[in-house]
């Protein structure tokens, strides 16, 4: 007899502690609406077999409407960070980081959240997509495809960071699967209709995964395709560090669409094109994204990858 | 005003084109820095006119922020520009009147003749000339020059109706001044269609103002004016004074498209629509502004009417000369 392994499922926990963090950013409105408003009345996030808690990560930042205080919290995840001591004296969301490692952590102990989605906005025209830290979490790429399938005919993209240079410690980094939501284009500070219904609907199907995974059911295998992250590609900038062009109008709002060697990239302030000079077609991503000049990026470079999710089920 | 009746201003000695005032609009920011970079290459546009390019708030600027303290468009009322710079002064008042010291005094003869504030918005809006005034001749042809030179750009003119409240914003500190706005673009984002409909309109003021003082005749004609009524904020919760509903997607982008009572205004968060319970069909602007959130704005409505401009030109050395003689002798017999 023999036994087609591929056929198994892996089995894996019931997610029974899910989390939702919104105001990570706190000029990033949607998330900052959606997770006020669960708090209040969290009906809507409720489904059986699941302990959803609704959270604001960087209320300071929500009350100023700004990105973050001192420094970003979504990068201030780091061992160094949740280890130190300091008390007071540590900025502001280095504090907070500590302290949602231990409310929602400790990060990579059992005792940590099964899941965290976390909500951001962005100024780029990346329309819905979820962002996944690791090509092996199978309990995501399930949940992702889940989510595809569930909201089709609109679309939902999968956006993957496992760069070891590129990769940086999110909020949700805390929790054994780690989801992140970027819904754009919107401007920070500003609350549209349409990219908050969007990030809403999302949710309630990845909640619906969720409670069906821990009512049982079987997910068989299935492909998935991610976007891996492969470069960051700064503006031009002169010797003191100032930019000195912009992106072009043939690349800017085209997220996600190939970019090819030799196709216009920036536009410099008296008109002149440069050209992307790369090996090979690209995917954009994150063109144009406000929160990025300062860290020296005009857009992502990513490159299309088939991954294949074994069936799960929970044990 | 006649029909053939030509009025005459005073030519254009001094210009100030301001960008950063908002440290987060970057058209106007960046815009004035390649102004200054080719400055320092001696370009001089002839007709001995001055042109003044400023950074309007650096600090805010260098942050990426729109202000530090206080907005700084709102520092420009005599009793704030008058005041004595204190410790604990907020930074655009101290800058408020640093401004005026370079471009002002505001109402004294030796203002700039000219202040162009350059400003971009979140909202659809295009490009749009914001004045005070429906009756600045001089800013109502620029208009209409604006608009006949960029006939791809959708270019209106926004008139604040001031008469009750003192002007405050920075182009109320020259002789003449306006805002030139263009949208939509998010702050702290460079836009590259943006940057150039903003450079593109700062050149042809300029350009304009070149003619003007050169004796050209500009004809008389009329030009649409859209006159602000009333500003509508968002539905607030009553403790924490949250907003509790976004714009709705089917006004969402909708700048100047006639808004009719009970067309549809908000949607709220459990999905309810609140509609526009106004009498007079009104023209809806400054949509969705992410700046003006904190000032109770979710959309501002206007009135359009078509406005007769005359004829202008320059007024010329005999005339300026007869003016002052004027002005002399009516002294004298005080």
């Amino acid at each position: 007899v023999s036994v087609d392994l591929m056929c198994l499922a892996a089995r894996l926990d019931e997610a029974r502690r899910v989390a939702i963090f919104g105001g990570t950013h706190g000029n990033e409105m949607s998330g900052v609406m959606l997770v006020n408003l669960w708090v209040q009345n969290n009906t809507e996030v409720q489904r059986k077999g699941v302990e959803v808690q609704p959270f604001i990560t960087n209320p300071k930042a929500v009350e100023k409407c700004t990105r973050y205080v001192d420094t970003d919290l979504n990068r201030a995840f780091t061992p160094e960070n949740l280890s130190t001591l300091g008390g007071g004296d540590l900025p502001y969301e280095v504090r907070r980081a500590q302290e949602i490692n231990r409310m929602f952590g400790p990060k990579g102990s059992p005792e940590a959240y099964d899941v965290i989605f976390d909500l951001h906005n962005t100024t780029s025209n990346m329309g819905c997509t979820l962002l996944l830290e690791s090509s092996k979490d199978h309990f995501n790429l399930q949940m992702m495809n889940y989510i595809q399938k569930s909201i089709f005919p609109a679309s939902c993209l999968v956006l993957l960071n496992e760069h070891p240079l590129l990769k940086y410690s999110t909020s949700r980094s805390v929790a054994k699967h780690p989801v992140g939501l970027e819904v754009g284009p919107q401007p920070q500070g500003v609350l549209r209709s349409n990219i908050f219904e969007s990030m809403r609907d999302i949710l309630k199907h990845a909640l619906d995964f969720i409670e069906l995974f821990n009512a049982g059911m079987e997910f068989p295998p299935c492909t998935v395709e991610v976007f891996r992250l492969s470069e960051r590609i700064d503006y031009p900038r002169d010797d003191n560090g100032n930019i000195i062009a912009m992106v072009h109008p043939n690349l800017q709002d085209c997220d996600w669409e190939p970019l090819n060697p030799g196709d216009p990239m920036f536009q410099t302030f008296d008109g002149k094109t440069i050209h992307y000079q790369g090996s090979g077609t690209v995917y954009p991503t994150f063109i144009n994204e406000a929160a990025y000049y300062e860290k020296q990026q005009a857009f992502a470079t990513t490159r299309r990858e088939s991954l294949v999710a074994s069936a799960i089920r929970k044990a | 005003m006649e029909l053939d009746e030509v009025v005459c201003f005073s030519r254009f000695s001094r210009v100030a084109i301001c960008g950063g005032t908002h440290g987060n609009e970057l058209s106007g920011v960046y815009l004035v820095r390649e102004m200054q970079k080719a400055e320092r290459k001696a370009k001089e546009r002839g007709n001995d006119m001055e042109v003044i390019t400023v950074l309007s708030n650096p600090r805010a600027v260098q942050r990426g922020l729109r202000y530090i303290d206080t907005d700084l468009n709102r520092c420009f009322t005599h009793a704030m520009l008058s005041g004595s710079n204190t410790n604990d002064a907020p930074y655009e008042i101290i800058r408020s009147r640093e401004l005026n010291a370079l471009l002002g005094p505001k109402g004294s003869r030796d203002a700039v003749d000219l202040v162009c504030d350059l400003h971009n918005t979140t909202a659809n809006m295009g490009l749009c000339l914001i004045s005070y005034s429906d009756s600045d001749w001089l800013c109502l042809h620029v208009f209409r020059h604006l608009q006949r030179q960029m006939p791809d750009v959708p270019t209106r003119f926004i008139h604040f109706n001031a008469t009750n409240k003192e002007s405050y914003s920075l182009d109320s500190v020259g002789k003449h001044g306006f805002a030139l706005e263009a949208g939509p673009q998010p702050h702290g984002v460079m836009r590259s269609n943006i940057y150039t409909t903003m450079k593109m309109g700062v050149e042809h003021v300029l350009d304009w103002v070149c003619l003007f003082n050169s004796g050209f005749v500009f004809e008389g004609g009329s030009v649409d004016v859209y006159t602000v009524v009333r500003n509508i904020d968002y539905p607030r919760d009553r403790d924490t004074h949250n907003i509790t509903a976004a714009v709705h997607p089917q006004l969402q982008d909708r700048d100047f498209c006639l808004l009719y009572p009970e067309d549809p205004l908000f949607l709220t968060l459990s999905g309810e629509t609140l509609r526009y319970k106004g009498k007079e069909p009104l023209y809806p602007f400054f949509i969705n502004e992410c700046a003006y959130y904190e000032k109770g704005i979710a959309v501002s409505l206007a009135r359009k009417r078509r406005v007769a401009i005359p004829a202008i030109r320059v007024q010329t050395e005999q005339e300026q000369q007869a003016k002052k003689d004027e002005c002399t002798s009516e002294e004298e017999e005080e």
